[in-house]
This record gives C-alpha cells, sequence and structure tokens, in this order.
C-alpha cells in the first residue's frame, strides 16, 4: 500500500513536469511553431498523464485525457489543421487537464463540470467535425485505461496465424540500434499487436551480416507482421507511440500492395576495428552474454531466427514510458536532493565563512607578518571559501520559469474575464534565484500582470480606436541587474492617467487638494494603502488592496518597486530583488555601545542633524526637517531600552528610513562603521521575536549584532511615546 | 512530560547558583562552557541576558538564578553556560559553576515541599538529598517563556 503511494506520488510528480511541457509547447504552438515535433510532444504529454492516471484508476482525468489525446492525434496525422481556433482550445483543455490532475491528487475538491464537459465538447467537435470524418473507433475504456507497454514480462501467449485474413493491416517494422538502447523491445511490441487481433508475424534477417561482421548494437532485424483486425491506423500507431522515432515503420492496410521497398538505414553494416585477428571468443561471449536476454523464441515466427539472430541486443528491462521525451536534445543530468540537506550545507558554509574571517583578524592581531607562511595560507583559504559560498548559494538557485510558467494560463482567465485579447511574451526565465525568493515571487507578479490586464490595457474596441492593434501585449521579464534580480512587468496599454490617479487620491484624502507633485510621484500614488483606480471593483483585480500589497510583499522580500507610465503607450513595474534571502544589506551602526545593522533597503540617506532643523512637536517628540517635510525622530537606543535618557541629537546621526506603508522616520544612532552584507540569523530559531528587531547575525568579531526592524521600531516609538504628530504628506 | 519518567535510574547534571544546588537531567545538556559576553535583546524580561554566538547558532542566554527569582550578580568569566535543549530549541542557561554528575533513583525523590512560592514551584520537580546536600530537581520545560503568547 506504502509502495503503491510512492508510485502514485512519483506520477503526480511526473503529471507537473509534463504539464509544464504541455504548456510550453502549446505555447511554442501559438507562436505559430507547428511542426511535427512541436505536435507530438504535446501528444506524448497528453498520453503520458493519460497511461498513469488509467493505471492508477483515476477516471475522470482518464476520460479527459482521452478526449485531448484523440483530438492531438488528429493534428499530428494532419487530418486537422493546426489552426489558432483549435490552438486556443488545446490551451484551455491544458488548463483544466491541469485541474483535473489536481482534483485527482486531492488538492482541490473537484473540476469544474461544467467546463471541463465544455471543452470536451468543444474538442470532440474539432475531432469528429470538419469535413471529412475520420474513421475513428471510439476504444473502450479497457484498451486506454492501461498504458499499452505492459509491466509483465511474460510471453506465454504464441501468436496463432489466422487463415482467413479478414480486413487488417500489414505492419513492417525495422527498429534502430537506438530503440534497443533506449530499452524497448521488439517482443513486446509484437505482442501489443496481438492484443489488437490475430497477427503474422514473419522475420526479415537478410540484412544481418556474418558473425565477423557483426556490429551487435545495430538493430539488423526487420519485421512484417500481418494484423488481421478492423482497427484503424492511429490505434496500430499507438502500439508504436514510444519507439516510432527509433525505427522505420510502414503501415498498409491489407489488401492493397506492400510497398516495394524498405526504407533502410542509411549507414551500411558497421565496419569493425581494422585488423583480421578478431578475437572471436570475446566477440561470442558478448552475444551470448546479450542473447540471454532475448524474448524473440517464444513468439511462433514462421521462419525462426537463426542462433546469430538473437543476438541483436535487447535490454530486458521494463521499457521505460519516460523514452518519450528522449528524441528532443538530452536534458542535463540531475538529482533530487531534500531541501534540509542542502540548508544544513548552506548553514554550515556560512558558518565557515565567519570562522574564517575570524581566523584572519586573529592572525592579523597577534602581529604575523602578512608574508608569514600562515598568513599567505590564510588568504588561499579565504578565496576557497568564497568558491565554496558561491557554490553552495548556486545549487539553490532556481530558474524563475517556474513562476512564469503559471502565468500564461492567469493570463488567459483574466482576458477571458476582462473581454481583452492579450498576449504574453515572456523573457529571461532562465535567470536564476535563490529558491525561497522564488517561491515567494508567484504572488507579487500574479497581482501585477492582472493589474496591468484589467487596469493597464484597453478593450480591443479601445485599441483599435486608438489606432493600435486589437490584441495587447504583456511582457513579463527577468534579468540580472548589480547582484539583484529585476523582473519588469510592462504593457502597451493606456498608461496611467495621472489626472485621475490625482483626483482620487484628493478624492480619498490621501494629499491634499493644492499638493503640487512631480509625474513620477502621482505614479507613486497608487501604491498607497487603500487606492484603487478601477471604476468598479472588479473580480480580477481592486478592491482597494492592489498595489499596495505588491508593494509590502516586495518589502518584505527586501525589495523596491518602481513605475514609468507613458500615457497611451502603456506602464512598465520595475521589481528588484535580493538574490537570496540568507544575506542582506546592512548599514552597521552603533547605539549606546551595542552594534546595530540597518537594513539597507529601508534607508534612505543618512544626515548630521543640526539644531535648526530640530522642533518639537508639543511636549517631548522630536521631529526634524528633511527636505521641506518633518519627520519623527525614533531615539533608536532609547527605544530599545539600551539607554533611559534621550541624547541630543546634534551629538548622533540620523538615517532616514522609509517604512512599508511609506512612512518616513528619522533613526537616531551615535555612529555610522559602514555597509556590509550580512547573514541573516533568525532569533525565533531557539528565542522568540523581539519586537523592533528582525533578526541577528554575527560579525567578523564573532559577537551577535541585532538587525533592526524599521516597520516596528517606527510603530514602537508612535506607541510608546504619545504622539499628535500627523505625518506630512 | 519528561521523557524518561518512569527509568529507575537517572543521570543528573548538578549546579550552584547562590548557595543552593539543583539538577537537571543530563541528556538535556548538550554542552558546558565558560561566559562571554552577550549582546543584550531590547524590550525582553530581565532574565533574559542576551544573544551569544555559539558556532555560529544564536543562542538565547537565560539567567537561571534570576528565572527562579533568586539574587544574581553580574556574571564574570567564572560563571557557566549550560548549553540546553529545551523543547526543540536550544538555550544557554547561566549558573554560578556545575559541581557533580548524579545517579538517582525515581524513588529518591521528594515532592517539593510546601513552603515553596508558586513560582518556584513550576520549575522545581522536586527535591533529594546526596550526602546531607539539599538538591532541587529543575524542569526546563517552563524556563523559557511561552513562544506563542508572542507570536500570536
Amino acid at each position: 500500500m506504502d509502495a503503491f503511494e510512492a508510485i502514485k506520488v512519483t506520477f503526480f510528480q511526473e503529471c507537473d513536469e509534463l504539464l509544464a511541457e504541455l504548456e510550453s509547447k502549446l505555447m511554442l504552438l501559438e507562436q505559430g511553431q507547428t511542426d511535427l515535433e512541436t505536435i507530438n510532444a504535446v501528444f506524448r504529454a497528453v498520453h503520458s498523464v493519460k497511461g498513469g492516471a488509467g493505471a492508477f484508476g483515476l477516471e475522470a482525468l482518464v476520460r479527459f485525457a482521452h478526449v485531448f489525446e484523440t483530438l492531438m492525434d488528429e493534428l499530428r496525422a494532419g487530418r486537422k489543421p493546426c489552426d489558432p481556433v483549435t490552438i486556443k482550445t488545446l490551451l484551455r483543455a491544458s488548463d483544466v487537464l491541469a485541474d483535473h490532475v489536481q482534483a485527482a491528487q486531492g488538492l482541490v475538491p473537484e473540476v469544474d463540470e461544467a467546463r471541463s464537459a465544455g471543452l470536451v465538447a468543444e474538442m470532440e467537435l474539432l475531432t469528429h467535425g470538419g469535413e471529412a470524418p475520420a474513421p475513428v473507433v471510439e476504444e473502450d475504456e479497457d484498451d486506454f485505461g492501461f498504458t499499452p507497454m505492459a509491466f509483465d514480462m511474460a510471453l506465454d501467449e504464441p501468436l496463432a496465424p489466422l487463415p482467413e485474413p479478414a480486413s487488417g493491416w500489414r505492419i513492417e517494422l525495422r527498429p534502430h540500434g537506438r530503440m534497443y538502447a533506449s530499452a524497448n523491445e521488439t517482443g513486446l511490441l509484437l505482442r501489443e499487436l496481438g492484443r489488437l487481433g490475430p497477427t503474422t508475424v514473419v522475420l526479415d534477417d537478410s540484412q544481418l551480416p556474418a558473425l565477423d561482421a557483426l556490429a551487435v548494437e545495430e538493430g539488423w532485424l526487420a519485421w512484417t507482421v500481418e494484423l488481421h483486425a478492423a482497427v484503424d491506423e492511429a490505434t496500430v500507431r499507438e502500439v508504436f507511440d514510444f519507439v516510432e522515432a527509433d525505427c522505420d515503420l510502414t503501415l498498409t492496410p491489407l489488401g492493397a500492395p506492400a510497398e516495394a521497398d524498405f526504407v533502410f538505414e542509411e549507414e551500411g553494416p558497421a565496419v569493425l576495428p581494422a585488423g583480421d585477428d578478431l578475437d572471436i571468443a570475446a566477440l561470442l561471449a558478448r552475444v551470448q552474454g546479450e542473447a540471454v536476454a532475448e524474448p524473440l523464441a517464444p513468439l511462433s515466427a514462421p521462419e525462426a531466427a537463426p542462433a546469430a539472430a538473437a543476438a541483436v541486443p535487447t535490454p530486458a528491462s521494463t521499457p521505460a514510458p519516460a523514452v518519450a521525451s528522449a528524441p528532443t536534445a538530452p536534458a542535463p543530468v540531475t538529482i533530487r536532493v531534500d531541501l534540509d540537506r542542502v540548508d544544513r550545507l548552506i548553514n554550515a558554509v556560512g558558518e565557515l565563512v565567519i570562522q574564517q574571517a575570524m581566523l584572519s583578524q586573529r592572525v592579523l592581531e597577534s602581529g604575523l607578518a602578512r608574508s608569514s607562511g600562515i598568513a599567505l595560507g590564510l588568504e588561499d583559504l579565504e578565496l576557497l571559501t568564497r568558491e565554496i559560498q558561491d557554490s553552495v548559494m548556486a545549487i539553490r538557485a532556481q530558474p524563475v520559469k517556474s513562476v512564469f510558467q503559471r502565468m500564461p494560463r492567469l493570463v488567459r482567465e483574466v482576458a477571458d474575464m476582462t473581454h481583452k485579447q492579450v498576449r504574453l511574451v515572456t523573457a529571461g526565465e532562465d535567470t536564476e534565484v535563490d529558491k525561497t525568493v522564488v517561491e515567494r515571487l508567484a504572488e507579487p507578479i500574479t497581482h501585477m500582470l492582472r493589474n496591468a490586464i484589467d487596469h493597464g490595457l484597453e478593450t480591443p474596441a479601445e485599441r483599435l480606436a486608438a489606432g493600435k492593434s486589437p490584441e495587447g501585449t504583456v511582457r513579463l521579464a527577468a534579468l540580472h541587474r548589480s547582484g539583484r534580480i529585476v523582473i519588469e512587468i510592462s504593457d502597451d496599454g493606456r498608461g496611467i492617467n495621472r489626472e485621475r490617479v490625482k483626483k482620487i487620491a484628493v478624492d480619498k484624502d490621501l494629499i491634499a487638494a493644492d499638493a503640487v507633485l512631480s509625474d513620477e510621484q502621482v505614479d507613486n500614488l497608487i501604491f498607497l494603502p487603500g487606492f484603487s483606480t478601477a471604476d468598479a471593483v472588479s473580480d480580477i483585480s481592486g478592491r482597494g488592496v492592489g498595489m499596495d500589497v505588491v508593494k509590502r510583499s516586495i518589502h518584505a522580500l527586501g525589495g523596491r518597486i518602481s513605475i514609468s507610465s507613458a500615457p497611451g503607450k502603456g506602464s512598465t513595474f520595475t521589481l528588484s530583488l535580493p538574490l537570496t534571502l540568507a544575506v542582506l544589506d546592512g548599514m552597521v551602526t552603533t547605539a549606546a555601545e551595542q552594534t546595530l545593522i540597518a537594513p539597507l533597503p529601508a534607508i534612505v540617506e543618512s544626515l548630521t542633524p543640526q539644531a535648526a532643523d530640530l522642533h518639537h512637536v508639543g511636549g517631548l517628540d522630536p521631529v526634524i526637517r528633511f527636505r521641506d517635510t518633518y519627520v519623527p525622530v525614533v531615539d533608536v537606543a532609547l527605544v530599545m531600552g539600551f539607554r533611559d535618557a534621550p541624547m541630543d541629537p546634534t551629538q548622533g546621526i540620523a538615517v532616514i528610513v522609509e517604512t512599508e506603508s511609506g512612512q518616513r522616520a528619522a533613526l537616531l544612532l551615535d555612529a555610522i562603521q559602514g555597509q556590509r552584507q550580512v547573514v541573516i540569523k533568525s532569533l525565533e530559531t531557539n528565542y522568540q521575536q523581539v519586537e523592533g528587531v528582525a533578526a541577528a547575525t554575527i560579525l567578523g568579531d564573532g559577537r551577535v549584532a541585532l538587525i533592526l526592524d524599521v516597520d516596528t521600531l517606527v510603530a514602537i516609538r508612535r506607541s510608546g511615546v504619545r504622539s499628535d504628530f500627523k505625518l506630512a504628506s | 512530560m519528561t521523557e524518561a519518567n518512569d527509568t529507575a535510574n537517572r543521570e543528573l547534571i548538578a549546579f550552584r547558583i547562590g548557595g543552593q544546588e539543583f539538577c537537571v537531567d543530563i541528556m538535556s545538556v548538550r554542552e558546558i562552557r565558560g561566559w562571554t559576553p552577550a549582546t543584550p535583546l531590547p524590550r525582553s524580561p530581565g532574565y533574559m541576558k542576551g544573544v551569544i554566538n555559539l558556532r555560529g547558532t544564536v543562542l538565547p542566554i537565560i539567567d537561571l538564578g534570576a528565572r527562579f527569582g533568586l539574587e544574581t550578580s553580574e556574571p564574570t568569566a567564572r560563571h557557566v553556560i549550560m548549553v540546553a535543549n529545551i523543547g526543540g530549541r536550544t538555550v544557554g542557561l547561566l549558573v554560578d559553576a556545575v559541581s557533580d554528575i548524579l545517579q538517582m533513583t525515581e524513588a529518591s525523590v521528594q515532592p517539593t515541599p510546601d513552603v515553596a512560592s508558586e513560582h518556584v514551584k513550576s520549575f522545581v520537580k522536586g527535591i533529594f538529598s546526596i550526602d546531607g546536600r539539599m538538591i532541587s530537581l529543575i524542569e526546563l520545560d517552563h524556563v523559557l517563556p511561552e513562544r506563542e503568547a508572542q507570536a500570536a
């Protein structure tokens, strides 16, 4: 039972990969790459899902996949054109197929039956409709409920030829060496044919060279099978589904004359290494070793193969369905590793880096000459440690593809709901970033794409009126820029209507009515909490939790978001994120003799407060003038309890920070030491969350320093010290 | 609550705070090290001495004496940190000195006398005497503040 469940888990993992493959190939089709290879790839993906689902008795999934597969079969046979209408149906069908897989996994309660049935009808219409009714024989469920490749190796049913041939097929099969190399066996194929009806099998060993000229890894044998059963060509071809690329296969309806010539392999008999003194004994031993695995004998082939014929190498392992994707470019060899193990390694390397830094510092302090052996050795050690750290980080790095791949479906659905025509263009899917960042990218990107389609793009009619193509384009791109990952989401829509944005902001009391704002400032108003530009709150985006939520989640990742917009031409949102969440760019500061790290993304700038710039609002609360606005001063040492009395602001340094909600505050600190990357260590692992502290880190001298949580610091200050201060905006 | 309740023989590690002697199950102690200055944590209870770096782990240090409500002095290099596992978390317990390793049977433990306050009772599971010394058996589960209350 457990083993069965484990296989099922593997099946669903494969399903995910297959669905991703399906999606990407369908995208290729949509872009006009309708060659047979791509169509075949789509067919194979659907077929593999169906085959596995059949084995697990997932009936709803099988039924849907079957209709999908039948349509794909028509397409790849060229009986139906692969036109845009069909491709659109296929894309939606792939969405529903994914739903079915999820439902089978129990991830979602059930599939939208109406949608599923609608697509089934649509696909069946595409399959059967049209001028030439294809002679598709509906297979019964038992037939497709099982993969054509059986796992059972017993060959106990000799195939008896029927004396009275009805209508049927002559199948000429000449496997290449490659087919055997992918662990397929002719014997199994012949047996599958035998299931369709009575067969007569004739072996053609005429190509088989003499023993001394035999290259054992080539396919020398050919078979001619007469299948006496009234089945259609597709059913017969299905048997050879996984091997078609690796053999010459000719199907002729019985009664029609067989093709005169076989399709011979281009290369002649392979030439054996020069020299006549061949080690025959060794060759024989090899031949015999492989002969054991040859399952030919039980087949009652009228012209029994001579002993040497058995030398065709046929690895006797079970045929792997995975072979289906073999003919395409070889995938890089990968292993699956438990994420915990990688994390342990990364932690250990983090410690190594810190220890190494401490050691170097100690050696330096001990007064050893820089040219001494120890110091030189340490330098090499440092280089090595950096290299190890980089390599380990690369293990966790993942291409953003996994997130980007989910987006085409979203775009289709939002486009359908808003009745807009949208084309999604993606670029830089292979850009790599830490796994934790990848996982947290999906939500903001989803949100922003919805926004771009719902608010950014115009309806087809509006676009035509504006002299644009009715189909809007949304571009999603990822790239590396100066140690960060940048995600760009741009549309060619109407751009931001600044007047309306400003009016709404004034109406909602977000800005003063007479505020003078630059274009950039107006654009950034949409990030304010409670701002929603949609005239009617729609299902897709809006509800007033739009862009401010996006901004907050980006901030939480240590990132920034910016926007540029040209009226009538479109808008571009740019996200900039750190490559990893394990490391933070920080400003090292001191307050009351404690070393504190301020996260760099939150810092706007730092300044030395002048007495003239400092004011008090009411009793105690100081504010500082910063570029014509007044921002509250947060005495960090006081708020954190390191000091009892407030310090004189002119003796310290003020670091202007921006909180996630866009508020500004001045953190008052004793001094700034510099800027450095720090490794983030959670306090919650062994203790708990501490107010005002985001996390801890370990400094070069081995001491723990705290990383400030700017947002709560500002909040504590507001709640702790009574304040009637109102933020100028 | 504790896993080794039923076993007849337990090994305990005994330590001193002020003039008193306490002990904990040796299995919960991972290592013992000298005091190093800790980085103070803001807005924390008085018995939280701060955090130190234990080979890359950020280790919170609890002044066990202060936690029990005893008089404590500023820690010196002669003080000792017992690194212990408490409910999946690793913490350092600041004590004056580690004194002994003891063998004890469950039967020799006497219930905490009624004189002790409720606060002390929540940490002391029982007492027993060895060679005329009275040693309190400590239950570490309640030494850390409740995380849930804060995290919610």
